[in-house]
C-alpha cells in the first residue's frame, strides 16, 4: 500500500506526458536541457503536492470537525496562537525550500554554460516579425524558418532581434531566452535524437505574434554537413536540369522577390525577408501553412500574404516590380520555389 | 445625514463634492464595479475566440488590444479601486475616526483615478485601444502605431496619481486618527493589511510613474531612451516596470489577506490566531515584495548569478505566506464555523489560494521558469492567485460588510447559487490552462493551430468563463431582489468583533457620536464579554467638526483630463490642450491654496436627536 502512494506521483506526470504532442510538450523532454527543466518540474511538483495535500487533509477536517451545529451552544476557547505551531510552520517550508532552491541553483548555471567549446556548434538566431533567421558563422549559411542540427553536438545559440522582442521556446528541447533588440543572449540546445521539433515565439509581438511558429531539426551530423555544404552552394540550377517552367519562375522571382529573399547561388538580400535557398524543403510555408497538393496556400501566401500573417512586411505580388501574376506565371513561380532543395 | 447644509443642494452636486470617506468609498465600489463588469466582458471576448482552433471571431490586432486592455483594467481600474473602496468606507470606523486624515485629497484622489479610467477606455473610440500587453514592453509599446499606448501612458499616469495620494492619505490616518487605546497591535487585520499595502503604494508607485512619464516622453516627443540605435536600452522599462508591478500584486493581496482575516474570525467565532505573527507576516510579504521584481525576467538574459538571488528571494515569500495559511485554519480549528455567504468566499479562498501559491514557487524555480515563463502556465498561476485571492476576498468583504455600507444584507440564498457557479467556474476556466502551457500553448496568442492537442483544454476553460459570467450576472441580480432586507441593527452578523459593529446603519455622517475607548484587539468582542457590552466613549459628547465639500478636485481631476488629449494629439498639433488642461488644474490648486476653509460643526443637539431616535 506504501509503495503505491509512493507511485502515485509518477502516475500524475505519465498522465500529463500523455496529453500534448511529443514535439511539443514540456513534458516529454527530448534532449538534455528540457530533460534537467523536466526533473525541477517534477521536483517542485512533488513537494507542492505534499504541500497541497497536507493543507487540504487539515482543511477538510477542521470544516467537518467545527461546523456549527444547531444545537450547539457553546463558546469556542479564545486562543491567542501558539508559540510552537509558529516555529514548525516557519521550519518546514524553509526547508521544504532548501530541497528545492539547492538543486535549481546548481542547475540554473549548468543551464547558464553557453561557452562555445571544440565539439560545439554556434547558431546566431535573429528574430523577425514574424520570422526566423538562422545563420551559421561556422558554414556561412543563412537559413529561414527551419533550424537544422547535428544531433548529439551542443548547439550554442546567439538570440538577437531586429525590431521588437521576441523569445525562443523549443518546449520538447529546452526553455526559453528572450531575443532582445541590442543585447545577445545566448542559450543551448542539443537533440540526441533525428527529429522535427515544434518552436514558438512567447513574447507579444505585434498581431501575427500566435503565426511566429518555426522547427528545430535534428538530423545526423553527417547529413548535416551536406545539408550546410548545399546550403552554400544553392540548390540546382534549373536551366541545368531543363526545367522550362521552373526557367520561367526564376525569371519573375529574379524580377520581383529577390529584393527581400536571398538563394544561394543566385543572391538576394538575406536581411529582408527569409532566404529561400531552401524552401522546397520547408516542413510549411510562411512558419505555419501547410503544404498543399494543388499548393492552394502557396500561391494565396504570395497573392496576399497580409491577411494570412497580420502586420508581417511582405507586400502582395501585384504591389512587386513584376506586377500581378496571371495563372501561368504564378504556376511557373511556384514549379520554382519548389526546386529549392538542398538534401536530395 | 441630517443636517440641514446637506440636504439643500441636489444629489447630484452633493456625490461631486463629497469629502466624505463614506461615500468617496461607495463611488469606488460603484466605479470599480464598471469596470470590473467591462474587464470581465473583455475576458468572455478572448475566451470565445480561443474556443476554437484557428477560430475567426476576432482579428488578431483587437485580440491583442482586449488581451492588454483586460489586464490593465482588471487590475488598474477594478481591483485596486474596489480594494480602495472597502479601505476608505472601513478603516476610518475600523480605527474608531470620523474621517481620513485628508477628505479633500481623499475626493481628488478617487477624481483622478476615475478619469484616468474614463481617459484609458475613449481609446476604443478613437482608432484603437492599447495592444502591447498590461506589462507595455518597450519597444513594441513605444513603436506601436496609432494612439493606444499614448491613452494607456497617460490614463494610467493621471489614475496613478491618484492611487498614489490615496496610499499616502490611508498611511497618515491609520497613523494619527487611531481611537483612545488603539495601539498599534490593537488594529484589526484588515487596517493593517492596508496599512502595508499603503506603504508598497508610496514606494511602487513612484517607480511606475517614472517608467510611464520616460514612455510618453518617447511616444509624444521623440526621446530615444529605449532606442536601440540611439544607445538606448530596452530592458530598462521591465526593470522600472516590475519595481512597480511586483509590489504591485502584493497591493492587491494584502488588503484581501485583511478581509479574510476579519471574517474567518468573525464566522468561527474566534479570535485570530496568532494575531502578532499574522502582522509580522503581512510586513515580511510587503518588504520581500520589493526583492523579487526581476523574477518577471528570468528570460531576458540577466545572467545565472542574478536569476539565482531572485529565485530564492521569491521561493522565500512563501514561508510568510504559509505562516498565514496555518493561522487562518488554527482560527477556524475548535471553533463553530457558519457556513454564510461571507464565509464560504473566504474558506474557498484557502484551498484555491493554496493551489496559486504553490504554482508560484514553482515558477520561482528560476531554471524550470524557462519553460513556464510566458505559457499559460503562467496564466494559470496569476488567475488562480488573484482570482483565487483577490476578486475571492473582493466578494467576501462584499458580502460581509454590504450591510454596514448599503443598509441590507444581500440574499443568501442567491449568493450561494452565485458563490458555487463562480467558484466552479473559476476552477474549470483556469486549472486546464497550467496543462496547456506545459504542453506548448504561449501566452498572450490570438488563437492556436489545429492538430496540437490544444483544443479540447481551450473549450473546456472557455466553458469555465462563461459559467463565472452566468455567476456575476447572478450577483448583479441579487443586488437588487435583495434591497428590502433592510438591516437596523449595528452587529448585523452577531459575532462582530470590531469597531465597525458598533455604530448605527446606515452610518451617521460623522460615524462616532463620541470617539470609542479602545481596551483589547476586537474591541467590541471585548465590551461584549467582557463589559456590559457597549463601547466606553473616549470623550464627551460635543459639536462635532466637519469638512466642507469641494468640487475643486474633481474640476483639478478633469484639467489633468484635458491636458492629456493636448500630450496625446501632440503630432496633430492640439499641444493648446495641454495647456488649458494644466491651466484648470494648476488654477483649482491655486483656488484651495488661497480659499480659507475651516470646515463647519454639526452641533451637539443634532448628534443627541439622532442618539434618542436610535434610542441610545
Amino acid at each position: 500500500m506504501k509503495y503505491l502512494w509512493r507511485l502515485l506521483p509518477f502516475t500524475f506526470i505519465m498522465l500529463l506526458a500523455g496529453c500534448g504532442k511529443q514535439n511539443l510538450s514540456a513534458l516529454d523532454p527530448q534532449g538534455p536541457v528540457a530533460e534537467t527543466q523536466f526533473s525541477l518540474i517534477r521536483l517542485s511538483l512533488y513537494i507542492m503536492i505534499f504541500v497541497i495535500v497536507v493543507v487540504f487533509a487539515i482543511y477538510v477536517f477542521v470544516l467537518i470537525k467545527f461546523r456549527d451545529k444547531e444545537d450547539d451552544t457553546h463558546m469556542p476557547k479564545q486562543v491567542h496562537g501558539n508559540k510552537a505551531l509558529e516555529v514548525i510552520w516557519t521550519t518546514i517550508p524553509i526547508v521544504l525550500l532548501l530541497i528545492l532552491a539547492v538543486p535549481n541553483v546548481m542547475e540554473t548555471f549548468t543551464l547558464a554554460d553557453t561557452e562555445p567549446t571544440e565539439e560545439s556548434m554556434t547558431v546566431r538566431v535573429h528574430a523577425h516579425q514574424f520570422w526566423w533567421e538562422f545563420e551559421y558563422p561556422d558554414y556561412d549559411v543563412v537559413a529561414g524558418q527551419d533550424m537544422y542540427i547535428p544531433t548529439n553536438t551542443k548547439i550554442v545559440l546567439e538570440l538577437e532581434a531586429s525590431d521588437v522582442i521576441h523569445s525562443f521556446w523549443v518546449p520538447a528541447l529546452a526553455g526559453k531566452q528572450d531575443n532582445v533588440p541590442g543585447i545577445m543572449n545566448p542559450m543551448w540546445i542539443e537533440a540526441p535524437n533525428e527529429g522535427v521539433y515544434m518552436g514558438k515565439c512567447t513574447e507579444l509581438c505585434g498581431p501575427a505574434h500566435w503565426l511566429m511558429d518555426f522547427k528545430v531539426i535534428a538530423v545526423d551530423p553527417d547529413t548535416f554537413e551536406t545539408w550546410a555544404a548545399n546550403m552554400v552552394e544553392g540548390p540546382e540550377d534549373v536551366t541545368e536540369t531543363g526545367n522550362e517552367i521552373a526557367v520561367e519562375g526564376r525569371e519573375i522571382f529574379e524580377a520581383s522577390c529577390i529584393a527581400c529573399h536571398a538563394v544561394a547561388g543566385e543572391g538576394g538580400n538575406p536581411q529582408g525577408g527569409p532566404a529561400l535557398t531552401n524552401f522546397g524543403e520547408r516542413t510549411v510555408i510562411a512558419g505555419y501553412l501547410p503544404w498543399d497538393d494543388d499548393d492552394v496556400n502557396l500561391e494565396a501566401w504570395i497573392r496576399d500574404p497580409g491577411p494570412l500573417k497580420p502586420g508581417n512586411a511582405m507586400p502582395a505580388v501585384a504591389d512587386l516590380p513584376y506586377g500581378d501574376l496571371n495563372d501561368e506565371e504564378m504556376e511557373a513561380l511556384i514549379a520554382y520555389l519548389k526546386t529549392l532543395k538542398v538534401l536530395e | 445625514m441630517s443636517y440641514a447644509k446637506a440636504q439643500s443642494k441636489s444629489t447630484l452636486w452633493d456625490w461631486l463634492t463629497t469629502v466624505d470617506h463614506k461615500k468617496i468609498g461607495i463611488m469606488y465600489l460603484v466605479a470599480g464595479a464598471f469596470f470590473f463588469a467591462l474587464g470581465g466582458l473583455e475576458a468572455i471576448l478572448m475566451r470565445i475566440q480561443l474556443m476554437f482552433p484557428e477560430f475567426t471571431f476576432l482579428p488578431a490586432q483587437t485580440f491583442n488590444e482586449l488581451l492588454t486592455m483586460h489586464g490593465t483594467t482588471m487590475i488598474f481600474l477594478a481591483a485596486m479601486p474596489l480594494l480602495f473602496g472597502l479601505m476608505n468606507y472601513i478603516i476610518p470606523l475600523q480605527i474608531g475616526a470620523r474621517d481620513v486624515a485628508f477628505p479633500f485629497l481623499n475626493s481628488l484622489g478617487f477624481w483622478l483615478f476615475l478619469f484616468g479610467g474614463i481617459l484609458l477606455n475613449i481609446s476604443w473610440f478613437t482608432g484603437g485601444a492599447p495592444d502591447a500587453g498590461w506589462t507595455a514592453y518597450v519597444p513594441l509599446s513605444s513603436e506601436s502605431p496609432g494612439t493606444g499606448l499614448d491613452y494607456y501612458v497617460l490614463g494610467l499616469q493621471v489614475s496613478g496619481l491618484g492611487t498614489l495620494i490615496g496610499g499616502i492619505n490611508f498611511l497618515v490616518t491609520i497613523i494619527n486618527m487611531r481611537a483612545p487605546g488603539m495601539s498599534m497591535m490593537r488594529m484589526p487585520l484588515f487596517t493593517w493589511s492596508s496599512f502595508v499595502a499603503s506603504m508598497l503604494i508610496l514606494f511602487a508607485f513612484p517607480a511606475l510613474t517614472i517608467g510611464l512619464l520616460l514612455l510618453m516622453l518617447e511616444r509624444v516627443f521623440g526621446a530615444t531612451f529605449f532606442a536601440v540605435d540611439f544607445g538606448g536600452n530596452v530592458i530598462i522599462w521591465q526593470h522600472l516596470f516590475w519595481i512597480f508591478g511586483h509590489p504591485e500584486v502584493y497591493i492587491l493581496i494584502l488588503p484581501a489577506f485583511g478581509i479574510f482575516s476579519e471574517v474567518i474570525p468573525t464566522f468561527a467565532k474566534k479570535r485570530l490566531f496568532g494575531y502578532s505573527a499574522m502582522v509580522f507576516a503581512t510586513l515580511i510579504i510587503g518588504f520581500l515584495g520589493f526583492m523579487v521584481w526581476a523574477h518577471h525576467m528570468f528570460t531576458v538574459g540577466m545572467g545565472p548569478v542574478a536569476n539565482s538571488i531572485f529565485a530564492v528571494a521569491t521561493m522565500a515569500i512563501a514561508v510568510p505566506t504559509g505562516i498565514k495559511i496555518f493561522n487562518w485554519l488554527l482560527t477556524l480549528w475548535g471553533g463553530r464555523i457558519r457556513f454564510t455567504t461571507a464565509n464560504l468566499f473566504a474558506l474557498a479562498f484557502i484551498p484555491s489560494f493554496v493551489m496559486g501559491g504553490v504554482t508560484g514557487v514553482m515558477l520561482a524555480t528560476s531554471a524550470a521558469n524557462y519553460q513556464f515563463h510566458d505559457t499559460y502556465f503562467v496564466v494559470a498561476h496569476f488567475h488562480y492567485v488573484i482570482i483565487g485571492g483577490v476578486v475571492l476576498g473582493l466578494f467576501c468583504g462584499a458580502y460581509y460588510w454590504w450591510p454596514r455600507i448599503f443598509g441590507y444584507t444581500l440574499d443568501e440564498k442567491l449568493g450561494k447559487i452565485f458563490f458555487w457557479l463562480f467558484l466552479i467556474g473559476f476552477h474549470l476556466t483556469f486549472f486546464v490552462q497550467h496543462f496547456l502551457g506545459l504542453i506548448g500553448m504561449p501566452r498572450r496568442v490570438a488563437s492556436y493551430l489545429d492538430g496540437q492537442g490544444l483544443n479540447e483544454m481551450n473549450f473546456i476553460s472557455t466553458m469555465g468563463a462563461f459559467l463565472m459570467g452566468i455567476a456575476f450576472i447572478i450577483f448583479v441580480v441579487s443586488i437588487f431582489t435583495s434591497m428590502k432586507n433592510k438591516v437596523n441593527e449595528a452587529d448585523v452578523w452577531k459575532d462582530g468583533r470590531t469597531l465597525e459593529w458598533t455604530i448605527p446603519v446606515p452610518t451617521p455622517e460623522y460615524n462616532f457620536a463620541q470617539t470609542p475607548l479602545v481596551r483589547d484587539v476586537d474591541p467590541l468582542w471585548y465590551e461584549k464579554y467582557e463589559g456590559d457590552g457597549k463601547m466606553k466613549a473616549a470623550e464627551p459628547l460635543g459639536d462635532i467638526h466637519m469638512p466642507n465639500g469641494s468640487i475643486l478636485p474633481f474640476i483639478m481631476s478633469f484639467g489633468l483630463f484635458v491636458a492629456s488629449f493636448g500630450f496625446i494629439y501632440h503630432d496633430a498639433g492640439q499641444t493648446w490642450l495641454a495647456i488649458v488642461g494644466l491651466l484648470i488644474t494648476f488654477g483649482a490648486m491655486f483656488a484651495r491654496s488661497v480659499k480659507e476653509d475651516h470646515g463647519y460643526h454639526i452641533p451637539v443637539d443634532e448628534i443627541k436627536k439622532d442618539l434618542q431616535k436610535e434610542g441610545r
